[in-house]
């Protein structure tokens, strides 16, 4: 009787079986990142053999279904920033206070009960946000700005802006807290020793320190504002609007993505594949920023030598 | 006391001189006291602000939608006979049939199949109450005629109108008519499409979490993987959506608003999620735990398989079940494939078209009647608590079985 070599001989092959399998699992991510891209990118080139690239980026006008349809995407350009501009506005100082008063001042216990209520926040689904926008938010502040005789549109920027704001702000927390105390404590013990203040000492030491992680967080957050869609959907408007005033109803690239898949259009028409084209636009622009965000994060975790993050 | 004054002024004046003279004095202190403080304010007030708002939030939901769990009844005249199954609405009286609800009237044959004793009679019987009627009721904006409207103020004066607990909420799928659309057909249609996702990410995640940390080395290709994952988790989801349509829909022909594509298109949502914390997991299994398995001579699939996969199985778990209660709350790809068709009734296999929770909140959104909004927040309400139990449970899964090393 030999048991060990028997035992061995069979696990030999089974080793080979769970080995490729394994690997194959780790395949299908790669694929489905391949997947998203090429799946956009291969409609995206149908559209452009239709439509003019240059016209898309720099035409101002949008104008699917009609008979001599018209693919200006600035519009929607301009509409995204606006209500990024406006959800950045109110999620980049919330958000990085918050993570200031949890890491910097909050005690223990505060922390330990706090912290949970934020991703509270960050679990709620959109399509929630989205509805309180529209519902609750919107009329507000028709009703607000009216009291001043300022019009504002059911649609504004504004609403959808301010709650996808508040959507963002435990991105930004969440990431910058956790940054923020992976700042060694001889730091901030250091400069107190010289005479500065908690709040010099957070602003002039421990934020230069986390910098790097800060701005990744908000990139991460900036990509966060430019991808969602429910909120705009359900609250922003339709209508391609090239203005800065943000009480005015605007669209967004993924408001028109939506707006263009659902429904009876045919599928290989300019109409439905200006989704694509759409779509492969955002998928540059967020795909940059995330890949800025964490080889940011990333420095800083060698610099600091943390692999917790 | 003037005096007295005098002597403190003196003496207030005598200490700032010598603090002036003090080699450390800083004119600036105290202004640089008041900044520091009001900067700890500012933070407080941020983190104020987000959780003010969180309870705001819910709380609105909750005032918008209690009501929408409970439902006016009221008690009328009802005839059944051969010509009332026949034209249903003819069973109620002409007075009443603007009050009640036209979904209601459907079920007398069904009422007269089940007791046949009822042929031929008219029975009072507490019947469903119009939406508008509900509304005007519950003090919400309402669309009724004055007519309907004393009517129903007498009737509630002679004890014929209840409200009850609203269970065709739970117990129907949407419908055209406020009252008569419940919740059902969303919560089955998420359950299937959520069995779908996590059959699919569950173990891929799990075996691609410990390919990388178990059996990898680290070398480009691992790289990539790494990176690619991390890219994976932040594409927006609505591109996810472009993804299903173009390739499951078009490409390989499955049927579209099904559970099957809603539940493909999240498990690769969800990847990135289960992978990144199960990787967690495994990395915080501590080497002695494998160098003992080596030692004993047992291969590396013997020693993942026997002891490092059981003790991440908590860590694992934890993370696959938040990466559960995001693909639950997801809208934006599932609208793309076509998961927002009107769906009565709840499908009853992964190939029908179905619709989900968010997008059935998603399609009540955008109704007109006040009514549905009042169910939307209902849904809201259901889906909240789901979401909240899942991530309590995986909380406590984590609190119970971490093992400390």
């Amino acid at each position: 009787m030999r048991p060990f070599e028997l035992k061995k001989r069979h696990s030999g092959l089974k080793e080979k079986v769970i080995r490729f399998l394994l690997v194959s699992a780790a395949v299908v991510s790669i694929l489905t990142t391949f997947g998203v891209l090429f799946s956009i990118l291969f409609e995206a080139i149908e559209f452009f053999q239709m439509r003019s690239f240059w016209y898309f980026i720099t035409g101002t006008e949008w104008s699917p279904g009609v008979a001599d349809s018209k693919f200006g995407a600035l519009p929607i350009f301009s509409g995204t920033f606006v209500i990024t501009i406006i959800a950045m506005s109110v999620a980049l100082p919330v958000g990085l206070g918050s993570a200031i008063f949890l890491s910097e001042y909050a005690s223990p216990f505060m922390r330990d009960h706090l912290k949970p209520l934020l991703e509270i926040l960050a679990g709620i689904p959109t399509v929630v946000y989205g509805f309180f926008a529209a519902i609750t938010v919107a009329p507000a502040i028709v009703h607000f700005f009216g009291l001043f005789g300022i019009h504002a549109s059911f649609n504004s920027a504004l609403a959808s802006g301010v709650v996808m704001g508040i959507m963002i702000i435990p991105v930004i927390s969440s990431l910058s807290d956790d940054v923020i105390r992976a700042v060694p404590d001889s730091q901030r013990k250091a400069s107190l020793a010289l005479g500065m203040t908690t709040s010099e000492t957070i602003k002039s030491i421990v934020i230069p320190s986390a910098l790097p992680g800060i701005i990744s967080a908000t990139l991460l957050g900036l990509s966060k504002a430019l991808g969602e869609t429910m909120i705009v959907v359900m609250a922003a408007g339709l209508r391609p609007n090239l203005s800065w005033n943000a009480l005015e109803d605007m669209t967004t690239v993924t408001v028109r993505i939506v707006d263009a898949l659902v429904g009876d259009h045919e599928f290989n028409s300019p109409d439905t594949l200006s989704a694509f084209a759409l779509g492969l636009i955002l998928f540059i622009v967020t795909l940059v920023l995330n890949v800025i965000s964490l080889s940011l994060i990333r420095k800083f975790k060698e610099k600091y030598k943390i692999n917790t993050l | 006391m003037n005096t007295s004054k005098n002597n403190t002024a003196q003496a207030d004046k005598g200490g700032k001189q010598s603090a002036r003279n003090h080699p450390f004095y800083d004119p600036t202190l105290k202004s640089r006291h008041v900044r520091s403080k009001l900067f700890k304010l500012f933070t407080f007030l941020s983190i104020t602000f987000a959780i003010s708002f969180l309870l705001f939030f819910l709380g609105d939901m909750i005032i918008k939608g209690l009501p929408a769990f409970k439902q006016t009844y009221i008690e009328v005249d009802v005839t059944y006979n051969d010509k009332t199954i026949k034209s249903t609405r003819r069973a109620i009286d002409k007075k009443y049939r603007k009050v009640v609800s036209r979904a209601w009237l459907r079920n007398i044959p069904r009422l007269v199949k089940q007791n046949p004793a009822l042929m031929g009679t008219t029975q009072p019987t507490w019947v469903l109450a119009n939406s508008q009627v509900d509304q005007y009721l519950k003090g919400h904006h309402y669309k009724l005629k004055d007519k309907y409207r004393k009517l129903i103020d007498t009737m509630n004066q002679d004890g014929k109108v209840e409200m009850r607990f609203n269970k065709i909420f739970f117990t129907h799928g949407d419908s055209k008519i406020p009252e008569n659309s419940g919740f059902k057909s969303a919560i089955v249609g998420s359950v299937l499409t959520l069995i779908v996702t996590m059959v699919v990410a569950f173990p891929l995640g799990v075996m691609t979490a410990v390919y990388l940390e178990e059996f990898a080395d680290d070398n480009r290709w691992t790289q990539l993987i790494e990176v690619n994952i991390n890219n994976l988790a932040a594409i927006p989801s609505i591109l996810f959506g472009l993804l299903g349509l173009a390739v499951f829909i078009n490409l390989f022909g499955m049927p579209r608003s099904s559970p099957l594509v809603g539940g493909l298109t999240l498990a690769l949502m969800t990847l990135p999620i289960i992978i990144v914390s199960s990787r967690a997991a495994l990395r915080s299994v501590p080497d002695s735990i494998r160098q003992a398995g080596y030692g004993l001579g047992l291969t590396r699939v013997q020693v993942v398989q026997d002891h490092v996969l059981p003790l991440a199985f908590p860590g694992i778990m934890t993370g696959s079940i938040i990466g559960l209660a995001q693909a639950m709350g997801e809208t934006a790809p599932l609208i793309i494939i076509g998961m927002i068709a009107f769906i009565p009734d709840a499908p009853g296999s992964i190939f029908e078209a179905a619709t989900v929770m968010p997008a059935q909140i998603f399609t009540w959104a955008g109704m007109p009647e006040r009514a549905y909004i009042e169910r939307t927040a209902a849904g809201i309400m259901v889906l909240i608590s789901i979401l909240i139990t899942l991530n309590a449970l995986a909380i406590y899964l984590r609190k119970k079985f971490e093992v400390k090393w």
